[in-house]
């Protein structure tokens, strides 16, 4: 495959969350306010390069009885590196995501792109896959981020948009788009419309 | 098969060695950064408590007016034999031999130990007189136990600002305690009442403009009446006299000078 299409393809045709239906999970955690989707996706899509990279290259020397351990070990072991520099050079956006930054070692993107795809492809494959996948991964959390909130706190990036009611302004705050579910509604739709635009995503019916 | 055992866990254990080194060089090699990030961040809590932190404020300068003092939460009196500067209030909590278990009935915060000694800072004008006094509370909300800072007037009754430092309370709901806005209405406010019982604590709702409890009062968070029983109870704990009650006591009457 062609580093192009590594690092494309992941973003609309392959999405690791919209058809592949993994990292879910911190996608309804994070995506409240996007300066810390920002901060997020750039530590996931780091570390998944990392991890692909690191497994693929030793990925002949893995014994298969202890291969997910082993993944695990190299994952847990950026993400904690990933913590160490946001502490360091990041500190208010640290403060403000710790327990999440920590949870990157639990998403599922990362474990699922070492195990399928970097234990079978070389190094320099495996880095652009996890780009890619990293990309795919937040592209729909930027757009459910966007849509938190702006909806829930009527504002983007912290710059206000709608002026909120409590504020003095018009718009009443929407309570379900600063709680998790929303982004489930939010991933929906996403699903939908890619699967619309392009019929090849839907899963055959039993 | 052996020599498969063999190489397993010789795998293992080079995986485990490289990792274990990157990972505790990085920690080791950014943790001046990470500490003066933590001082800093301290600092700059303690100032925006205070309502003295803007844009452009030097930081270490302002803080430099500060005086730090132990209390013994017991008696009241300062403490002298311990390094104010170093002490953490918030680890103490957590340390057997610098925390005290609160008796359930007056555990009105959820918070079931408390440090034994109350950190508190105090700026002083040019003239040396205290013109406000910080203080560290802490209580149970919804998710989280939230730390915060109260700062209070040379009376030790007007509230000069409020606010915390550390909160995982729901975002949009109870996390609008660090909404500036709301932070802004409890400048002002009385702590203690014409009895000296402490009466000041968050309103069902808005909070009434007039009338006799309008100095005691602030809005209420809408969506999150566990978050905001906790922070009206950090406040009636705090400054009973399992709190700092004793030590304000005693600064009144002039027992005790900083």
């Amino acid at each position: 495959m062609k580093i192009k299409e590594l690092v494309f393809d992941p973003i609309l045709k392959n999405n690791p969350i919209a058809l592949q239906i993994l990292g879910v999970c911190s996608a309804l955690a994070v995506t409240v306010q996007l300066k810390n989707v920002v901060v997020m996706c750039a530590a996931v899509t780091l570390v998944i390069a990392l991890a692909n990279m690191s497994v693929s290259i030793i990925r002949n020397h893995i014994p298969g009885s202890i291969r997910i351990i082993v993944q695990m070990t190299i994952i847990a072991s950026l993400v904690i590196i990933a913590e160490q520099f946001l502490k360091a050079f990041l500190f208010d956006q640290w403060k403000t995501m710790a327990v999440y930054v920590g949870l990157i070692i639990t998403n599922c993107i990362v474990m699922g792109r070492t195990e399928a795809f970097a234990l079978k492809n070389g190094p320099v494959a495996s880095f652009f896959d996890g780009i890619g996948n990293g990309l795919g991964y937040s592209f729909i959390l930027l757009f459910v981020g966007f849509f938190r909130e702006l909806f829930g706190s009527g504002k983007v990036f912290g710059y206000t948009v709608f002026e909120l009611s409590k504020d003095g302004g018009w718009y009443e705050a929407n309570g379900l788009a600063l709680l998790p579910p929303s982004a489930f509604f939010l991933i929906g739709l996403i699903i939908w419309i890619l699967r619309t635009k392009d019929p090849s995503q839907v899963e055959p019916q039993a | 098969m052996g020599s498969n055992v063999g190489k397993t866990l010789f795998v293992a254990f080079a995986l485990c060695l490289v990792c274990s080194v990157l990972v505790s060089s990085t920690a080791v090699s950014l943790k001046d950064k990470q500490a003066q990030n933590a001082v800093l961040d301290m600092k700059k809590n303690v100032l925006s408590a205070a309502g003295l932190l803007n844009a452009d404020t030097d930081v270490n300068e302002v803080f430099s007016k500060f005086t730090t003092v132990l209390v013994n939460l017991e008696t009241g009196e300062i403490v002298d034999d311990m390094d104010a500067q170093t002490y953490n209030q918030r680890e103490a909590q957590k340390k057997p031999n610098l925390s005290v278990a609160i008796p359930a009935d007056a555990d009105l915060a959820g918070l079931s130990r408390r440090a034994k000694f109350g950190k508190v800072f105090v700026y002083k004008d040019e003239a040396g007189q205290p013109q406000i006094y910080i203080f560290h509370i802490t209580s149970k909300g919804l998710w989280s136990t939230m730390y915060g800072f109260m700062a209070l007037g040379a009376d030790l009754n007007t509230v000069k600002g409020f606010g915390y430092y550390a909160q995982g309370e729901t975002p949009g709901l109870g996390g609008e305690v660090d909404n500036p806005k709301w932070k802004g209405q409890w400048v002002g406010k009385s702590v203690f009442n014409e009895d000296e019982v402490v009466a000041l604590k968050l309103a069902k709702g808005t909070a009434p403009t007039e009338g006799k409890v309008a100095e005691y009062r602030v809005d209420g968070l809408s969506g999150a009446t566990i978050t905001a029983n906790g922070v009206s109870s950090s406040i009636k704990y705090w400054f009973s006299d399992h709190g700092y009650g004793k030590f304000i006591d005693m600064v009144e009457s002039g027992e005790v000078t900083i």
